[in-house]
């Protein structure tokens, strides 16, 4: 004889509660601005725009410092994620494989620069930037952006190193591959898809940032969100933000579908745990 | 025609830890020698002195004479299995065993030739295009085997490479590679703590402790004359009882037996199959526990200190819990300090 009991699951308010708020502080404004991106008109009372089309699509990208801004953030982003990588990714090797004094506290530092109001310490180096007329120069951005993806990019690289079974390494060498060639031909590819996930986040992260660029680079060096800000504080036309915002979801989304790679894998949370 | 040489090697570890004290052995060629012991005896840190992945702190390590001491892992003709079979889950099998093939630049036919008799060798023919992750434990584990011999190394290094198997797969893998190792003739490596493993393949044994050698001898005479109370206690089940030797007569509680030896402290030891065992009131020892197993028995006896006992009889369902029994050794080793002062054989 068998009993079957039923146990009537709770209903999880909180959770549903959690729910519900992200729902709407994430995904309602993200409607909200895409549906602008594509409207010609819109006039208050109306739920739905009176009339959709492409105009402002039109007008934004003939704007000649939109697409200054654009080429201006891509070889931004790329330069300082490329330089990111190589002072990064040898460290990280170093970080995961070898032990050192004051390994730890080195390793923690990177944490540093992010536990801290960002403003105010931006607010110093511009002031240091200033005495070595950096303020207003690409490289000065470049400087300040490589200091932001410094998180990203030792953390989840050691992460992604340390991962990688020894055993594996030393086998490779035991059938006659070099300290290189096993780098090339075992770690790498055993880390790759976590190391390209981080060199995407870093890419978007310095495609995004607004703080430094503004205030280090401004007026002479602007990227596309700080173009966006000034469209926003300057222009009445809500179209002029919405259609660069929509232009900077692109990104986004590619780097939404890496980092799902890296939280399954677990090795961002083993990069935590360190 | 490979002979291993391994002398007076030493590593100590930063942090002081001296996992192999002065070890000397000889591997000779086509031998398989295992290298048993506690954990932490050394067995994996002296292998891996072998295989290039550890620098030995003193000592000298050579192939057919040849010092490779100093020599870096992928100079050497090793080849090492390890315990997590360690396949690169990034390649296929095919590409797992033609990878050291490719680094030795042979042509593409010579390693495709190469790795399917390798394949076959291991009994995987025609597993070429699976990937590492697709295979079972076993097959894992022979793969990581045809991996080191696609190479032909002069010496084959395994380290416990049947330790995360279950039993079964582990007595036949066991009798798998003993096959292909005398098949091939390699001469061999191979680090254990099972002692059935170490028994059932090894021409020598060598028992490690603490970072040293206690014996090294073929598995019948480890197990028949062990030289020191740590073999005898680590082989097989043994019976060590400590006990006083006084005008030629061993004592330990109510039991006595002969011992021609000078008076003075000692350790003797009794295999259960050799204590033999009759019934006798009230008698040195009772009986605690009677198990049969079917083709033999095996009783718990204690002595009046508590001191347990085991011994094996042929007929358990005479014996009862409580029972009184007399206790004739006919064979016994004798220890002190460290070291043999008896033996006598049935
Ligand atoms: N890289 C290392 N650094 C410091 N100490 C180590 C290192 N590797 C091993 N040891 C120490 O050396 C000793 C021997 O270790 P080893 O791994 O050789 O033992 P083992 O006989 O293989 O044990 P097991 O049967 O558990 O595998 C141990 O005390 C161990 O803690
Ligand atoms: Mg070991």
């Amino acid at each position: 004889m068998s009993t079957t009991i039923k146990v009537a699951r709770p209903v999880d308010w909180t959770g549903i509660f959690f729910a519900v708020v992200l729902t709407l502080v994430i995904v309602v404004p993200l409607l909200v601005v895409g549906t602008w991106a594509f409207t010609n008109v819109w006039r208050f009372p109306s739920v739905i725009p009176q009339e959709f089309g492409l105009k402002f699509w039109y007008q934004t990208l003939a704007r000649a410092d939109v697409w200054s801004s654009i080429t201006m953030s891509l070889t931004l982003a790329t330069t300082v994620t490329l330089i990111s990588a190589v002072i990064c990714l040898p460290a990280a090797y170093a970080f995961a494989r070898m032990d050192f004094p004051g390994r730890d506290i080195l390793f923690f530092s990177f944490l540093a620069g992010h536990a801290f109001p960002k403003f105010g310490l931006l607010v110093a180096i511009a002031g240091i930037f200033l005495q070595l007329n950096l303020i207003g120069t690409f490289w000065g951005v470049v400087l300040i952006q490589l200091v932001g993806t410094l998180l990203f990019m030792i953390w989840i690289p050691v992460a992604a190193f340390q991962s990688v079974d020894r055993r594996m390494e030393e086998a490779a060498r035991d059938v006659g591959a070099s300290p290189f060639r096993v780098f090339w031909s075992i770690t790498l590819p055993q880390a790759g898809p976590t190391i390209a996930a981080a060199l995407l986040l870093s890419f978007v992260g310095t495609f995004y940032e607004t703080e430094g660029a503004w205030l280090i680079g401004a007026p002479q060096v602007r990227t596309l969100p700080v173009l966006m800000i000034s469209f926003i504080n300057n222009q009445p036309v809500i179209q002029y933000g919405a259609v660069l915002s929509v232009l900077l979801w692109v990104p986004s989304f590619i780097a939404l579908l890496f980092a799902r790679r890296v939280v399954n894998s677990g090795s961002f949370a083993k990069g935590f745990g360190a | 025609m490979s002979v291993l040489t391994i002398k007076d090697v030493t590593k100590l570890f930063p942090g002081g830890t001296k996992a192999v004290d002065s070890f000397s052995l000889e591997v000779a060629d086509g031998e398989l020698v295992c290298l048993l012991g506690p954990s932490g005896s050394g067995k994996s840190t002296l292998l891996r002195m072998v295989g290039g992945f550890e620098t030995p702190s003193a000592g000298l390590i050579a192939i057919d004479g040849e010092d490779i001491t100093r020599m870096p892992p992928e100079k050497r003709p090793t080849g090492m299995v390890f315990q997590s079979h360690a396949l690169w889950t990034h390649m296929d099998v095919f590409k797992n065993l033609a990878f050291g093939l490719k680094l030795r630049r042979l042509p593409a036919t010579e390693i495709k030739r190469k790795v399917e008799a390798v394949l076959e060798l291991v009994g995987l023919g025609g597993y070429g295009s699976r990937r590492v992750t697709q295979l079972s434990g076993g097959q894992q584990q022979r793969v990581a085997l045809a991996r080191s011999l696609v190479l032909e190394p002069k010496i084959l290094l395994l380290d416990e490479p049947f330790a995360s198997l279950d039993q079964h797969l582990r007595e036949r893998l066991r009798e798998e590679v003993r096959d292909i190792q005398q098949r091939v003739g390699i001469t061999t490596l191979f680090v254990t703590h099972g002692q059935d493993e170490a028994l059932s393949m090894a021409d020598r044994i060598v028992v490690m402790r603490d970072g040293g050698t206690e014996q090294i001898d073929r598995p019948d005479v480890v197990y028949r004359n062990p030289q020191t109370p740590f073999v005898a206690g680590f082989i097989g089940t043994m019976n060590l009882l400590e006990g006083t030797v006084a005008n030629g007569i061993f004592t330990r509680a109510s039991f006595s037996h002969p011992l021609a030896v000078a008076d003075g402290p000692a350790t003797l030891a009794i295999r259960p199959e050799a204590l033999d065992v009759t019934p006798a009131e009230p008698g040195a020892a009772k009986v605690h526990r009677v198990t049969d197993y079917g083709t033999h028995g095996l009783l718990d006896l204690d002595l009046p200190d508590d001191t347990r006992l085991k011994a094996m009889v042929s007929h358990p369902a005479q014996y009862r819990h409580g029972m009184g029994v007399n206790l004739t050794p006919r064979a016994v080793s004798a220890y002190r300090n460290n070291a043999q002062i008896f033996r006598s054989e049935a």
